[in-house]
């Protein structure tokens, strides 16, 4: 308990958290401070190219095991799952009809690439690396969730409500930019491996922190508005669920990461994906395939409740948790 | 100077749904269209601001389309089919053109 405690509180005092503070605060206080589409939009791509890069050079190092294969496997069943799992929680907490709880659902099976981001950065500062292969464990997961959710409408909703998983539809969800950025930067850094990492490395290892930062103070104020126009949608079933399923997700990360034996870092960082929630691919997947779903609803649940909770106390109580576990 | 009747028909409606709508038009051989981001805006499912978006997902645009009157139920048939079930507004008005053979 104290570990976590301790984690917590050097967690929140660190300039990222601070920064997504000052932009949650400066949201909720009406402030005009904006940052540019374009800039958001660049330290967006920054950011994916750099841990992509990263991820894949750390793979060239160490090499292609089966952890790498069975942590993808694993990432995409997870990412199936959650939802389901998700669901069955939302419909028990808050009550929510078919169509939104299967929305929401698909959320809480992807995942937040910047809490992931995040997530590593928190690990650096503890002194600890997870495997480079989770950045495409992150990518592999992405998507399924999505899928679990058209198979919730199917199975126990209304289809008239749900449109049909089309070949662009499918094409949209699998070559979504951010995946393509990631993965392609993933490949890079695994073909180019330690040469090409230290031509590159003054550009995507120094100014990173800082580049993460701003970000942060970007979604802070995208979290703080969002929840400010929505808040009275977020019954209290629901914000409870936005913190409850986070920790719930987590629990199926750890029990993945144990299973294939990664290091306390792995653990950490399958946890850290398994409790985050997609505020990017999945709501525009939703816009099409669900229509009829509410986006205040799962846009301010995993934005303004979920993403907070994970940047503040979710991680370092993930962390905690996985050094206790594997005595990392 | 001499001016020729034309129908405006402007389609605010989800960004996720723009190559939809582009295809649709297309289909319906409405192959002239303008698109235009728009700042903001209120309405049934409430605020929504094109600032501050982390995806596409909450972003909206405007696509205009100019067309000789006799074209119009087409167009609009086929648009209707994509906007349906989303969020969004169509609108027609009256207008004026000077060259309309390019309509």
């Amino acid at each position: 308990m104290d570990q976590i405690l301790s984690l917590a509180a050097e967690n929140l005092l660190s300039p990222i958290i601070l920064f997504f503070v000052l932009g949650f605060a400066a949201a909720y206080a009406k402030s005009d401070l904006t940052v540019p589409e374009a800039v958001a939009k660049a330290m967006s791509l920054y950011l994916l190219f750099a841990i992509g890069f990263k991820g894949g050079a750390s793979v060239a190092s160490h090499g292609v095991d089966t952890a790498l294969i069975l942590s993808l496997v694993a990432g995409v069943v997870l990412s199936f799952v959650l939802p389901l799992v998700a669901f069955a929680l939302l419909r028990v907490m808050s009550g929510l009809d078919v169509t939104n709880a299967a929305a929401v659902a698909a959320h809480y099976g992807s995942i937040s690439i910047v809490t992931f981001v995040a997530g590593t950065s928190v690990l650096d500062s503890a002194g600890l690396a997870g495997e480079g292969f989770m950045v495409a464990v992150a990518a592999a997961m992405e998507a399924p969730a999505i899928l679990a959710a058209l198979w919730l409408i199917a199975r126990y909703g209304d289809k008239s409500n749900s449109e049909e998983m089309d070949g662009e539809l499918l094409r949209e969800i699998l070559l979504n930019g951010s995946i393509v950025l990631l993965i392609g930067s993933f490949l890079i850094g695994a073909i180019t491996g330690a040469d090409g990492l230290a031509r590159i490395e003054s550009f995507i290892v120094a100014p990173f922190q800082g580049v993460l930062c701003l970000f942060l103070l970007d979604m802070g104020l995208v979290a703080g508005r969002g929840l400010r126009s929505a808040a009275g949608v977020l019954r209290p079933g629901l914000l409870a669920f936005g913190i409850v399923m986070p920790l719930v997700g987590s629990l199926f990360g750890l029990a993945a990461g144990m299973l294939i034996g990664l290091s306390a870092g792995g653990v950490a960082l399958f946890m850290v994906l398994s409790a985050s929630a997609s505020y990017i691919a999945v709501p525009a997947a939703m816009r099409v395939a669900l229509p009829e779903a509410n986006p205040s609803i799962y846009l301010t649940l995993s934005l303004g409740v979920t993403f907070p909770f994970n940047l503040t106390l979710g991680i370092p109580i993930y962390l905690a948790i996985a050094r206790t576990v594997t005595g990392g | 100077m001499q001016t020729h009747k034309a129908k405006r028909v402007e389609i605010i409606i989800e960004s996720m749904m723009e190559r939809r709508l582009t295809e649709a038009l297309r289909k319906a051989d409405v192959t002239g269209y303008t698109i235009l981001p728009v700042k903001g805006g209120s309405g049934r499912s409430g605020e929504w601001s094109r600032a501050g978006q982390v995806s596409r997902a909450g972003g909206m645009l405007a696509v205009v389309c100019i067309i000789k009157p006799d074209r119009l139920d087409a167009l609009l048939e086929a648009a209707f089919a994509v906007v349906e079930r989303h969020i969004g507004v169509v609108s027609v008005t009256d207008c004026e053109v000077l060259r309309a053979e390019r309509f």
